[in-house]
């Protein structure tokens, strides 16, 4: 006769539900414990340093200058404003650039495929060196070579209605003026382009440095996603009569993209942590604007604060993009 | 239909395997074939090929044929002269060592050396037992001393005055040997069925991998002796170590969730079955297979490490790149030739990154091996 | 007598430097015979039909089809297939397009049809192997079954004069080979030429007019499926039906 144990619930030692729950416990308590112990020591030790605390800071002058923006700031605007715009700023090229990028990276990938072995080869060494040189220099790169390789305003080089000089590539921009919408010319001036937009040499060196490097990174994205597609498609394409640009365009790419699209999204979020190296340049985003802020108000907390909110709700909202996408573009299966 | 009945029985002779016929033609059809194919392949050909070899012989007559090799500034500046490679032949020790003071340079090359065979021997597979971690703790150790000084008879030299090559070894190979149990305890810690643990290992990847390094780095570097209690500060190397260490091992414990999450949910059960503990389990089983299969994607992430290091310039130390700057901008003599400056230490990345990824490269091969294809 | 709308001439291939897949073929079919070539797995029979439609290329020897020599020259490829179908054994259907949409692809973007013009002649196609009310799914949303089918009426969406089957029914659940074999008898009797690589042994009995059995690279035997079946002369032959038809 087979002995029945008690259904009872005792609570033991070794239930792992107990020894779960004790385990939390003593995490959330050392992380508890940890942060109190950081918070603690950090108010104290401003308190010691006579750095204040809180964001009201936001409202006061900025006192200083923002070498370009979108939009007019002079040094009596508060800091927020300036922050404002260094996230224009960062937006500006982010934007750009993940198009650019999107552009050159696909056709470097592609180019992989070709049936040329120079194209091949041309589009493989581009990878490798892009790829394996810091973006950090390859940004200062390009800016010396602004700096150093354009001609001064005075001689500037012209490609119909535009210029291009040391301070910058300057081009017609449509203007409200009294007869309507009108194209402002930019014309050379004594010492510099007048009229007309411009885009600065720090704009243009950061925008082609962060193009040039992430366009390596999305060619292998690109490459990887096609090699993924199965054979026999290609296969299927080829014995119907597809030549292989037909096949490509019609029957790869399209299915590539399905395998493409979750480590594109990654390389556009890089890029735009990329772009907070604008700094090193003097490019005016919104980590340069906040290391201007923090060594004038000492507030360092706030403005690393204020910099790490702004990309994580960037890049948040780049993942939910995508994600909606990729949900759109997906296989439709049983 | 009337089929036709050839007698191939009858005639049936079994033929031996051939070697295949070699290729007519040999470089001459390779190039009809690859470069001339049809009419736009053939004229893609012409103008990048052109083009190509403009650029090169540009390229070639500024690098080698009117570049000055002495480090005579004055020689540079002629005009018409090419590459100023003189910079380099002038500038060399200050931009591979930094600030460390001229007459005790033997202690860097000595202490990177070391490091480098370091390295060099932990990706080969002899090497891959149990001690390397014991080997790994030696060389860091003497790489200190040797570094830091201050015993048998070395000179102190402060950390900030570290830099150049050295630097950037260091902050590389130490964040990355640091980052790697935190990876670990935080990829299993995410993939845990405790709600607590799971919530923090969770936040902190997704809030570091949503930012730049660089303001990690200034967070490290502002606001780190802010949490320090009163009196103990915090050196700047360690501050930045730090720093790098916390933005890697998020990438890290990426990796290696990835790793654990393409684990077949049978090899569980089996060590279930045989009464392992969920410890052991990923001691024995789990863990072996799942590092084994990520060894490529943390390559890649020691190389994007790697190239990372340049970016402490913006919080000055420095490393090759801050070095490098430092060194030319310090000098107005050769400020004009930051350009050469710079190629010379592109190229130096640019060794180290392509060979770490062969190398990752030929470990991908060899881990795969074992997978049925 | 007809000249063969293919014929093989002492065809080598080798796959590399060292694996020879295919050695001295010599073989000629006439327009409208229905072949079925049968071996063990590695005896070369699907590279032999893939050299057809130079979905592989032969190193030695000379491959005629209909009257054309197949060399390296793309025009002469780009002719060929456009004469020739296959059906493949994964089907091969393309996923992000609707069934209609795979079986157009080619008479609008190689065929230059217009568009209404080649729906209507795909479905007239898809009628022909009983599956127009799926016009508008996804190949996902078939079954295999459906999915070969697909397979076949988008080959003969092209017109072709030569049909090869590349193993059509060994990726399918037991109880859908009927309905494609069905598809491909019915095909059979129309009159175009078939070159069938299956383990299919009925519808080698009931269809083809002439068996190949290829072992390691050769073709071993060719007879009329009954001989064949019944009287295997070479001991090849009989061992490798021994194994087949054992079960």
């Amino acid at each position: 006769m087979l002995k029945r144990s008690p259904n009872q619930k005792r609570a033991s030692w070794r239930s792992p539900a107990l020894r779960g729950r004790l385990y939390q416990l003593l995490a959330i308590g050392l992380i508890a414990a940890a942060v109190w112990f950081l918070a603690h020591n950090t108010l104290r030790n401003m308190a010691l340093r006579g750095i204040q605390s809180g964001f009201d800071f936001l409202s006061d002058p900025a006192g200083f200058d923002i070498g370009e923006s979108l939009f007019p700031f002079d040094s009596g605007q508060p800091y927020w404003q300036a922050f404002l715009i260094g996230l224009s700023n960062t937006l500006r090229v982010a934007l750009l650039g993940i198009v650019l990028t999107t552009l050159l990276g696909t056709l470097l990938g592609v180019g992989r495929f070709s049936r040329n072995a120079l194209v091949r080869g041309v589009c493989y060494a581009y990878v490798e060196v892009f790829r394996n040189i810091p973006v950090l220099l390859q940004l200062l790169m390009w800016y010396l070579l602004f700096a150093q390789g354009l001609p001064a305003a005075s001689e500037a080089w012209t490609l119909g209605p535009l210029f291009l000089s040391k301070g910058g590539l300057s081009f017609p921009i449509p203007v409200w003026s009294g007869a309507g919408l009108v194209f402002d010319f930019p014309v050379k001036g004594e010492f510099a382009i007048e009229h007309g937009g411009s885009l600065t040499p720090e704009f243009l060196a950061l925008l082609l440095g962060l193009t040039f490097y992430t366009a390596a990174f999305v060619a292998e994205v690109v490459r990887s996603g096609l090699q993924s597609v199965d054979r026999g498609q290609r296969e299927a394409a080829v014995a119907l009569g597809l030549s292989p640009r037909q096949s490509m365009r019609l029957v790869l790419l399209p299915q590539a993209l399905r395998v493409i699209i979750p480590p594109l999204t990654n390389q556009f979020l890089n890029l735009t942590k990329n772009s907070s190296l604008a700094v090193a340049i003097g490019y005016p985003d919104v980590v340069s604007i906040a290391n201007t802020a923090l060594n004038q108000t000492g507030r360092a907390v706030e403005c690393i604060a204020i910099v790490m909110a702004v990309y994580l709700c960037t890049s948040l909202a780049t993942a939910a993009l995508m994600h909606r996408y990729n949900r759109r573009a997906a296989i439709k299966e049983r | 239909m009337p089929s036709e009945s050839s007698p191939t029985t009858s005639t049936f002779q079994p033929i031996a395997p051939r070697p295949a016929p070699r290729q007519p033609g040999g470089l001459l059809r390779w190039l009809r074939v690859n470069l001339f194919g049809d009419w736009l392949t053939g004229l893609m050909t012409l103008i990048l090929g052109c083009a190509l070899l403009y650029g090169a012989t540009l390229f070639f007559s500024w690098a080698v044929l009117r570049a000055v090799w002495q480090p005579n500034f004055e020689a540079c500046r002629v005009d018409g002269a090419g590459a100023c490679w003189g910079v380099i032949a002038e500038k060399y020790r200050l931009i591979l060592f930094g600030r460390y003071p001229f007459e005790t340079q033997w202690r860097p090359l000595l202490a990177t050396s070391l490091l480098l065979a370091l390295l060099v021997a932990s990706c080969t597979r002899a090497f891959w037992h149990a001690w390397l971690a014991l080997l790994w703790a030696v060389v860091l150790a003497v790489f200190f001393t040797l570094m830091h000084g201050n015993v048998l008879g070395l000179c102190l030299v402060e950390t900030d005055r570290w830099g150049g090559l050295p630097l950037t070894l260091l902050l590389a190979s130490l964040s990355m040997a640091l980052a790697f149990p935190i990876a670990l305890a935080v990829a299993l810690g995410r993939r845990s069925s405790l709600p607590a643990i799971r919530t923090f290992c969770t936040l902190y990847v997704e809030l570091i991998r949503g930012v730049p390094l660089i303001s990690v780095l200034f967070m490290a570097s502002f606001m780190f002796p802010l949490f320090m209690p009163e009196g103990f500060t915090l050196d700047v190397l360690i501050r930045v170590l730090l720093g790098i260490t916390l933005f890697a091992a998020a990438y890290m414990a990426e990796v290696i969730r990835g790793g654990l999450q393409a684990m077949p949910q049978g090899q569980m059960e089996a060590a279930a079955t045989l009464g392992l503990s969920w410890w052991q389990t990923q001691r024995l089983v789990v863990l072996p297979q799942a590092l084994a299969r990520v060894v490529p994607s943390l390559m890649n992430n020691f190389i994007s490490t790697f190239k990372d290091t340049s970016l402490v310039t913006i919080v000055s130390l420095y490393e090759l790149t801050g070095a490098m700057s430092l060194a030319l901008n310090s000098d107005a003599d050769w400020r004009p030739f930051m350009l050469e400056g710079t190629l010379f230490i592109a190229l130096i990345y640019f060794v180290f990154c392509f060979a770490l990824s062969r190398y990752s490269l030929w470990v991908e091969q060899q881990v795969n091996h074992g997978t049925p294809r | 007598m007809t000249p063969p709308i293919i014929q093989f001439d002492q065809l080598n291939k080798w796959y590399g430097d060292s694996f020879h897949v295919l050695r001295d073929i010599d073989l000629s079919v006439t327009p409208g015979e229905r072949i079925v070539i049968c071996g063990p797995s590695g005896s070369g029979k699907s590279t032999l039909i893939r050299c057809i439609n130079r979905l592989e290329a032969h190193q030695q020897g000379h491959l005629w089809v209909d009257g054309v020599e197949l060399t390296d020259d793309a025009r002469v490829i780009d002719d060929v297939r456009k004469k020739v179908g296959m059906v493949f054994q994964q089907f091969n259907l393309f996923p992000h397009l609707t069934v209609l949409e795979n079986l157009t692809l080619s008479p609008i973007w190689v065929g230059k049809l217009p568009k209404k013009e080649a729906e209507e002649k795909a479905m007239v196609q898809l009628e022909r192997v009983r599956i127009a009310e799926q016009a508008g799914k996804y190949p996902l949303q078939l079954s295999g079954g459906q999915q070969q089918r697909v397979a076949i009426a988008r080959a003969l969406c092209l017109k072709p004069k030569i049909m090869l089957f590349d193993e059509p029914t060994s990726a399918l659940d037991p109880e859908m080979i009927k309905e494609v074999l069905d598809v491909m008898t019915e095909l059979a009797g129309e009159g175009i030429t078939m070159l069938c690589v299956t383990h299919e042994m009925g519808f080698a009995k009931a269809v083809a007019d002439r068996v190949i059995f290829m072992d390691q690279g050769q073709i071993v035997e060719q007879n009329n499926p009954h001989d064949f079946f019944n009287h295997p002369q070479h001991p090849r032959s009989q061992d490798f039906l021994s194994k087949i038809l054992g079960h």
